[in-house]
């Protein structure tokens, strides 16, 4: 296990280092920030001087290798335009995405799961022909059309839901979190569904799908041959079996609704990273951009190895691993 | 004049609805089971033997259903049970083993989490005290060290190790029948031994009845008291099982224990029955064998009906060997 998890380390600071230089090549072919941030007016002193003050006038390797310095002692490098450090700029918008990102997949999970169940139980009927129809919906509109749409339905014809910002919040151990106040709810409740109808669609299928196979199975007619009640013939015997894949994916969707709740964010101007990661692309803003992916990949990877834990707890057969069956 | 018998399966009809059409996999099955014996219920692959099981424990799965025939165990027509009265039935009272033991225990839930269910699926007991009859019945099939098997799951077992441990659940909860689904064809002959020796002790010494589904004659040869044999869905015949397997009176029968490789018959080829098994797909009248059959007369488009020609065996043949 130590063995498996510092080799897992390795490889996590080699996609690291790796992502890094990327962008760092990315960002520096794109063009030269200084040309953004200098009144155009200004005198080729002044720019060399801001140039100079950025770091910019040195080789690009050299340039790297300074980031590489600073990353290793934890110091990501300064805004170009907030000049404040890259890293305090996303934490401080983090907390807001990431409270939309896990909102959007409690609602998934919630939803998805048990409409996948029954979907995957019934599939011949029309509850479970009707909740397949809605998965497909959910999987072919895109997500601006939907926000659009709800913004258009539930605050301008409606006017139930506001349509922009976070509302009130409050502070979790310092951190502003909106779904403790009932203004907040409300507010977060339309970008949060904007973001979960892709994720509910997806494990919609995949419970079903899971759900279909498993009902097949001998395990399942030898529970049921056992007089169990058929709540714990699903609740137990089919959905820690299907629960192995389903895991898998709410892992890995996980972190790409982090990465990717850009569009919700932005349509529904909620002050997340999404937004800020816009902005400085516009602006040239490479160490809020490297710093932004590096925040995220490093959530990637704990994500998955939080998942490869879990999916050690679900499935006794990867836990024991090299263990040899016995006779 | 012998007491009511355990189990009276009278003209049993199971029938699958699909969309090409209606599948008789089980049309008009009849035999009875008395406390503490052993039935074989024969027939190759198709013939409906294992729906028929299905059909006793309730297992059937649309598009199958019952369409007709009474399944009377204790008394009780099964038949006319709701969902919650059959579950109380199956597990306690019937249980069934399967065939592939790979396949039966649920491989993610711990075995001792899988006997406990079943224990107080039907009795409201402590998980200490269900863990205590979880452990006597892994003793009773022959499981050393139960206390730490019961932690293991499934996949640290071998095969023979986990059908002993399916028929350990089975066992649990004392029922009166077993049915028991081929459980000893996917495993090795020394281990088929073993279990089908452990199975006849343990039903012998609590008196459980058991019907044997197989398509092995000499399995039935040497575990069962009756045996009853099926062909595509339809009863053929039925009686002692000496009786059967020495003067069989149906042609299919009579063909099927030719089939069996002898010592006997060394050197010559074996015999086989002709043609297939016919489609259960819109299967009509008369005899479903009479294609195959060297006996077979314009009248077995007729169905024949079920005769006594002995005491104690039943026919369903117009043209019985003699």
């Amino acid at each position: 296990m130590l063995a498996y998890a510092i080799r897992r380390f390795g490889q996590s600071l080699f996609v690291l280092v790796l992502m890094s230089f990327i962008v760092f090549v990315g960002v520096y072919a794109i063009g030269n920030p200084v040309e953004l941030l200098v009144n155009p007016q200004a005198d080729e002193v002044e720019r060399a001087r801001a140039t100079a003050a950025l770091g910019l006038d040195k080789p690009f390797l050299e340039q790297y290798w300074v980031f590489l310095k600073g990353a290793a002692s934890g110091d990501l490098g300064r805004s170009f335009v907030y000049n404040v450090p890259a890293l305090d700029l996303i934490l401080d918008k983090l907390p807001a995405t990431i409270e939309l990102a896990f909102v959007a997949m409690v609602i998934a999970i919630a939803l998805g799961i048990p409409l996948g169940l029954v979907a995957g139980l019934k599939p011949d009927s029309a509850i479970g022909r009707g909740i397949m129809a809605g998965s497909i919906l959910g999987f072919s509109l895109p997500t601006f059309w939907v926000g659009l749409v709800l913004i258009m339905v539930f605050s301008v014809q409606l006017g139930w839901l506001p349509s922009n910002g976070r509302g009130d919040t409050l502070a979790v151990a310092g951190i502003p979190v909106s779904f403790l106040t009932a203004d907040g709810l409300a507010h977060i409740a339309m970008p949060a569904v904007n973001l979960a109808l892709f994720k509910l669609s997806l494990l919609i299928r995949l419970t079903r799908a899971g759900t279909r196979e498993a009902v097949l199975q001998d395990y399942v007619k030898f529970a049921r041959a056992k007089g169990l009640p058929q709540s714990r013939v699903i609740g137990v015997h089919v959905l820690k079996n299907i629960l192995i894949p389903i895991v898998t994916v709410i892992g890995l969707e996980l972190g790409s609704v982090i990465a990717f709740a850009i569009v919700t964010e932005s349509i529904f101007a909620w002050p997340g990273t999404g937004k800020l990661l816009i902005d400085s692309i516009n602006q040239l803003d490479r160490p809020v951009i490297v710093a932004y992916l590096l925040v995220i990949v490093t959530l990637f990877i704990v994500i998955n190895f939080v998942v490869d834990v879990l999916y050690s707890m679900l499935d006794p057969r990867v836990r024991l691993g090299g263990a040899a069956a016995s006779h | 004049m012998r007491a009511a018998p355990l189990l009276a399966v009278d003209g049993l009809r199971m029938h699958f609805f699909t969309k090409a059409g209606v599948v008789k996999a089980v049309d008009g099955v009849s035999f009875t089971v008395g406390r503490g014996e052993i039935l074989g219920l024969v027939g190759e692959s198709g013939s409906g033997k294992s729906m028929t099981g299905y059909s006793i424990i309730g297992l059937v799965d649309p598009p199958g259903r019952i369409v007709g025939g009474s399944i009377v165990f204790d008394g009780q027509d099964l038949t006319r049970l709701d969902a919650a009265a059959w579950r109380a039935v199956r597990g306690n009272r019937i249980a069934m083993i399967f065939q592939d033991p790979m396949m039966t225990l649920n491989p993610v839930l711990r075995i001792d989490t899988q006997i406990v269910e079943a224990v107080r699926a039907h009795a409201d007991v402590s998980r200490e005290s269900a863990l205590a009859r979880a452990r006597e019945a892994l003793v009773r099939v022959g499981i050393a060290s139960p206390d730490e098997r019961l932690r293991a799951y499934p996949h640290q077992f071998s095969g023979g190790m986990r059908q002993r441990v399916a028929i350990a659940i089975a066992l649990v909860n004392g029922p009166d029948l077993i049915i028991a689904d081929e459980p000893t064809t996917a495993l090795d002959v020394t281990i088929q031994g073993q279990i089908l020796f452990e199975m006849q002790k343990v039903c012998r010494e609590s008196g459980t009845a058991l019907i044997w589904i197989t398509h092995d004659l000499s399995v039935v040869a040497g575990l069962a008291d009756e045996v009853c044999v099926m062909y595509a869905g339809r009863f053929v015949e039925s009686g002692p099982v000496a009786d059967v397997l020495d003067r069989p009176l149906h042609p299919y029968s009579r063909g099927l224990i030719e089939s069996v490789p002898s010592r006997n018959a060394r050197g010559q080829p074996l015999r086989q029955i002709p043609g297939m098994t016919p489609s259960l797909l819109g299967l009509g009248a008369g005899c479903p064998f009479r294609e195959r059959c060297a006996s077979a007369t314009a009248r077995c488009a007729e169905s024949p009906e079920v005769t006594e020609p002995a005491p104690g065996r039943r026919l369903r043949c117009f043209h019985p060997a003699h």
